[in-house]
């Protein structure tokens, strides 16, 4: 056997495991999925074509797809935006402290690791209007009770207090980076006399740019998968009774928590309309890889050199 | 008002450590409160009661010796234990072979790991159910979790080749002049210089496989003896109890042993963040 082939195979074997992975569990679902969004499929009888009906069907009327569109633009905008802000406040904070650092670092990271559905459950506790510490402290205090996971215009900021809770990845990630900000830059400012802002505005920010993107583009691809959290709150605030026959409608209170990941499992787990759901998938597939490819352009920058 | 160097230095220190013990507050308290509800009586979790009085620690027996308690944490062990160590033996050569190995389309296939990277599962979600339920009959088991995860994790994949390539090839190519074969080479050489960073994968891959939700949703939820502990806890508001006391007190069961994992392996997590693919 020629050197050269010997190459090819063993590259083939290591690299097999992921070959046949992207096989199996990417491109034949992907092809797959592609397929039946142009049929009519319940998932017992056999799929018939029907043309571009389920892209008219969830465009045109299906009654939940703006309003997770419209979710998700919402926690683009301000729940990507406050968790960067956080994090890169929170880290800034914990590599100013001269005393306890690693405990008040090991604090503020140990939320971001507790399971979703369970800090989720804590949330919906903590922020119930009826008897939640929350609320009971506003009112001690004479403050206004928001309904949070009950209320329509509440649920999304509480959401985004449950993501800022978990907080603990980006202030790592941002610590790192703070520490590397070379000292002379800031002996430098001192001498020109810079106060407290300007030091932040033209030494810190600067050097924390590349960070500040990671943090934005990571959010926006966790946004579009953002699915344990609003189901979860969704369905224990509604009072939801599971296995009582009655169907969970998504998006409690009035869609106000719908997301798209949310419609796949509506249109094909709860209505058995796979050709729909496979729609929704498209789009899903379509609006991450576009974000994927952001990230990618700026590979050099935030995936750490050359590919 | 001008202050001397050593007084503003004072006040900073001051100013900051408020701001960190009011930050503190914010993580802690809402453990705090869980916990502090999770041993109130029935009655006294329909009142707007903050301290618990009496302390019921029987609580926290009683929701561990609910029935299906025991299986869903068995199920999540086998989950998180079975999917971490093959992530870990079916990622490991591919991050070598693409941190090593020159080849055409390595530059493609490094594009194609980020892109499944970034994938949401609920994407292919659709047939891969069918398969599972219709070809296979297995839904309803743990099978349709973990074996995917035998055929590499991008996530895992992209982390270590991250590592991997910071290994100096002379070393590589040492091992070859002594006759070590590209197996061995992996297993002598690369492995063990990459240890923090295997730790760090492993950690991840634990906590992404004990926390998930979607995957016991689709694949288990139609068999109480599949689900895990985060489908479980899911059910335990509506289907056991009407008060938030049992509901908190399982809700610390299911967090207290990845906080205490996280404990005892910390510095494993950090430097893994901080691995994460940011060099700033």
């Amino acid at each position: 056997m020629s050197w050269r082939r010997r190459e090819t195979l063993r590259n083939i074997a290591f690299l097999s495991p992921w070959l046949l992975g992207t096989g199996l569990f990417f491109l034949y679902p992907l092809l797959s999925t592609l397929y039946f969004s142009f049929t009519k499929y319940n998932g017992f009888s056999p799929p018939t074509f029907d043309g571009l009906d389920n892209y008219r069907y969830v465009f045109g009327h299906y009654p939940f797809f703006w309003p997770a569109l419209r979710n998700t633009l919402w926690f683009v905008a301000v729940m990507v935006t406050l968790r960067t802000v956080f994090g890169m406040a929170v880290g800034m904070l914990v590599v100013r402290l001269r005393r306890g650092a690693n405990l008040f670092r090991t604090v503020f990271y140990a939320p971001y690791l507790a399971p979703p559905v369970a800090s989720t459950l804590a949330f919906v506790f903590l922020l119930n209007p009826g008897t939640g510490p929350v609320n009971t402290v506003l009112h001690r205090l004479g403050m206004p009770e928001p309904g949070w996971f009950n209320d329509p215009t509440w649920s999304k900021p509480a959401l985004t207090l449950l993501a800022l809770w978990g907080i603990g990845d980006l202030m790592v990630i941002f610590m790192a980076s703070l520490l590397d900000v070379p000292k002379e830059l800031y002996e430098a400012a001192d001498l020109d006399g810079a106060g407290a802002w300007s030091r932040f505005r033209y030494v810190t920010l600067p050097h924390l740019r590349p960070i500040v993107g990671f943090s934005v583009v990571t959010g926006v691809i966790a946004t579009m998968q953002y699915y344990t959290q609003p189901i979860v709150a969704g369905e224990v605030a509604s009072g939801h009774i599971q296995g009582s026959g009655q169907q969970f409608e998504p998006g409690y209170p009035e869609q106000s928590t719908l997301t798209l990941p949310q419609l796949v499992y509506n249109l094909g787990f709860q209505r058995f309309d796979i050709g729909s759901a496979c729609v929704i998938a498209l789009v899903l597939f379509g609006l991450s890889m576009g974000f994927a490819a952001v990230l990618m352009r700026r590979g050099s920058v935030f995936l750490g050199g050359d590919l | 008002m001008r202050f001397s160097p050593a007084a503003r230095q004072r006040l900073e220190w001051v100013g900051v450590h408020s701001f960190a013990i009011a930050a503190a507050l914010f993580f802690v308290l809402p453990f705090v409160f869980v916990a502090l509800t999770a041993v109130m009586t029935d009655q006294q979790s329909l009142t707007r009661d903050l301290w618990p009085d009496p302390f019921r620690w029987h609580n926290l027996i009683d929701v561990w010796s609910t029935p299906g308690f025991g299986t869903w944490w068995r199920n999540t062990l086998v989950y998180a234990v079975g999917g971490t160590v093959l992530t870990l033996v079916s990622s490991i050569p591919v991050a070598h072979a693409l941190a090593h190995f020159r080849f055409r389309g390595r530059k493609l296939a490094m594009m194609m790991v980020i892109a499944t990277m970034m994938l949401p599962p609920q994407v292919v979600i659709i047939p891969m159910y069918l398969v599972w339920a219709k070809q296979l009959h297995l839904t309803g088991t743990l099978w349709p979790l973990i074996v995917p995860l035998a055929f590499g994790d991008a996530y895992s994949i992209f982390l270590l080749r991250q590592f991997l390539v910071t290994v100096p090839r002379e070393y590589l190519d040492a091992a070859k002049v002594d006759g070590a074969g590209e197996l061995q080479v992996l297993l002598r050489v690369v492995l063990p210089m990459c240890r923090p960073a295997i730790a760090a994968v492993a950690l991840f891959q634990f906590f992404y496989c004990w926390n998930d939700y979607f995957g016991p949703q689709i694949y288990a939820s139609e068999n109480p003896g599949a689900w895990t502990l985060s489908y479980g806890l899911q059910t335990f508001k509506s289907a056991h109890h009407t008060n938030w006391n049992f509901t908190m007190a399982a809700t610390l069961l299911v967090m207290a042993p990845v906080i205490a994992l996280f404990f005892l392996a910390q510095k494993a997590f950090i430097e893994g963040v901080t691995l994460t693919g940011v060099k700033g």
